[in-house]
């Protein structure tokens, strides 16, 4: 499906205003993750806003596509979204990390039964998306119209239980499922190709039998075209190199490694939140 | 004497008792759950003969997954086919599954509430030759300790294909330990087999002892209670199948019709089922107790019967241990 102009800076604004949430949720819980959740927030919003076939109202809907996030620690941007979209009141995100929350710091399923896994210690997502893969290929072989959508950060490319995820989904030859690399280079210690290269990441994936898209991961029309090719990839499994700005949206966060691992002060968010409501007013006047 | 409501093998003490190894009692419990459930699929890691998923695979090709050697990646998969209704076992040595992917499954696994079954094959020192390495006794310390999970140590391979087909039927993560080698064949199919339940597979008059035992070692318990019989000391055995939930109604109950507990399992005593005996004795009904396990170290190579006397698991030393405690 098509996007239009229009459609797109409505998704652009919708992007803008989970980030306010973000901002909002992490000053408010003063700890927690901010540079992967803001850079993750034009996926998230065409994921839940335009790709995935999902009822908020209906969340055990069984025919529903499914959704993994393996770097848990993201969860603000998880949240925010699915509030955004309907799964439970936006006033919840006040209560992200706080005792007795169904917001737990990083996704629990028993807190919160909506989600699809629990998540948190880095690298086994990929397997258990492989795993529903390969679940509805047993149960519907090819003729399944649901995906399996599974959410990575870069940094945990390094721990080996994906790469022995990603062969057997290469093996399987998983059609149903597609891979998103959050590539925005940055780690708790620092960048990427210091800690630990990862490159050449898209010739890792080919070897293993996956179909690769690299996309600017902050581009809606190019975010919403990847999803919909990954559909009409024959016997591969897709990836999506997503190359993302960390901390995308807030100039004093961009890039910056410092910010993977805390949250924003109450100042540092007023400012980050001006910057982006400013931001959001500039999409919305262009709308009008 | 024997329990006869139990309808145990009446060839127990024989020479020629029947030998088959626990885990080939998996492999068929494992065919019947998938002839039974639809849902049943088998998951392995390059092991599939010899952690007995072979009948299922041969029977079930479409239900079955060849991982390859990666035990952390089987263990997350199988989470993902539980999330999807599946019911996955999985198949491995118990050194790897639940040995090297404990993190996986406590996280993807117990954690996320899915409903995984394990199967660690090769558990315990009775692997023999192939040495330290490959014998896993931490494993029900491991297991016992998850929230949510289920831990059965069956006695023999009909106890271990009943214990297969009612893991199938739980909602819950299940760990079952195999041993490797050819046991002796204690129960029969008429014997009644729940999880949870403990069973007095031995009845004594007015017995001074109880004994506990797990797994394979149950027959050197029985053993060494015909033994202290013959020299006229009563005790009482205990076929503790089922770890975790433990029986405590039933452990309680025995503790208050003798004077000590003598535990016997081929594991570590640190965290193993006699450590789960005694934080429910010391708390309901504190007893004096001897655990018989590996004390503290690993294994080595040699023939199971060797490797059973040299730390201390087998009938003669059950008997030494219920004179001490007397």
């Amino acid at each position: 499906m098509e996007l239009s102009d229009e459609r797109i800076k409505e998704l652009a604004a919708k992007a803008n205003d989970i980030r306010v949430s973000i901002i909002e949720a992490l000053v408010n819980a003063g700890s927690g993750h901010t540079a992967g959740p803001l850079d993750m927030a034009d996926i998230f919003t065409v994921l839940f806003f335009h790709t995935l076939k999902h009822k908020p109202k209906k969340p055990d809907w069984p025919e529903r596509d499914r959704l993994v996030l393996s770097n848990g620690h993201i969860c603000p941007v998880l949240y925010s979204t699915m509030a955004h979209a309907g799964y439970f009141p936006l006033e919840e995100l006040k209560t992200l990390r706080k005792f007795g929350t169904r917001l737990q710091g990083h996704p629990h399923r028993e807190y919160l039964p909506m989600l699809e896994t629990s998540s948190g210690p880095l690298g086994s997502g990929l397997s258990q998306a492989v795993g529903m893969a390969i679940a509805d290929k047993m149960d519907h072989g090819l003729t399944s119209s649901r995906r399996i959508y599974a959410l990575l950060s870069d940094g945990e490319l390094e721990a080996g239980q994906t790469w022995e995820a990603a062969m057997l989904a290469g093996k399987e030859k998983l059609h149903n499922l597609t891979a998103v690399v959050d590539r925005n280079n940055i780690q708790i210690d620092g960048y990427t190709e210091n800690v630990m290269p990862l490159e050449s990441l898209s010739d890792k994936w080919r070897a293993w039998n996956w179909h690769v898209i690299e996309i600017d991961g902050h581009n809606i029309e190019e975010i919403a075209d990847a999803f919909e090719a990954a559909k009409s990839v024959f016997g591969q499994p897709t990836v999506i190199i997503a190359h993302t700005i960390a901390g995308k949206g807030v100039k004093e966060f961009e890039r910056d490694y410092r910010w993977h691992g805390k949250p924003p002060t109450p100042k540092e968010g007023q400012t980050a939140l001006k910057e982006l409501r400013t931001l959001g007013g500039k999409i919305r006047s262009e709308m009008e | 004497m024997l329990n006869p409501e139990l309808k145990l093998n009446k060839k127990i003490f024989d020479k020629d008792i029947e030998q088959i190894p626990i885990r080939k009692g998996f492999g068929q419990g494992l065919l019947a759950a998938g002839e039974k459930d639809p849902r049943v699929v088998v998951l392995c890691a390059d092991l599939t003969e010899s952690a007995q998923a072979i009948f299922f695979k041969e029977k079930f090709p479409n239900r079955f997954v060849e991982l390859g050697v990666a035990e952390q990646n089987m263990a997350s998969v199988a989470s993902g086919l539980a999330a999807m209704g599946k019911i996955p076992f999985i198949t491995s040595y118990a050194m790897f599954s639940p040995g090297r992917n404990w993190e996986q499954i406590r996280t993807t696994i117990c954690y996320n509430d899915r409903p995984v079954k394990i199967a660690g094959s090769h558990a315990g020192i009775s692997v023999g030759p192939d040495g330290g390495t490959h014998q896993a006794i931490e494993d029900i310390a491991i297991t016992r300790v998850l929230p949510r999970m289920t831990v059965i140590s069956p006695c023999d391979a009909i106890e271990a294909r009943k214990a297969t087909e009612a893991a199938a039927t739980t909602d819950t993560p299940v760990y079952i330990r195999l041993a490797r080698e050819k046991t002796p064949v204690i129960t029969t199919d008429k014997t009644p087999f729940k999880i949870g339940q403990a069973q007095t597979i031995w009845q004594g008059n007015k017995p001074k002892i109880g004994i506990i035992a797990t797994g394979a070692l149950v027959y050197q318990a029985l053993l060494a209670a015909k033994e202290l019989k013959e020299q006229k000391i009563e005790v009482e055995v205990m076929n503790l199948a089922t770890i975790k939930p433990l029986d405590k109604k039933t452990i309680v109950t025995l503790a208050n019709r003798v004077e000590g507990i003598v535990t016997v399992e081929e594991h570590q005593i640190n965290g193993g089922m006699g450590s789960a005996v005694a934080e429910c004795l010391a708390e309901h009904k504190p007893t004096p107790m001897r655990f018989l396990g590996v004390h503290d170290q690993f294994g080595q190579s040699g023939t199971p019967d060797e490797l059973i006397k040299h730390y201390g698991m087998d009938a003669k030393t059950i008997i030494e241990a219920v004179k001490e405690l007397i």
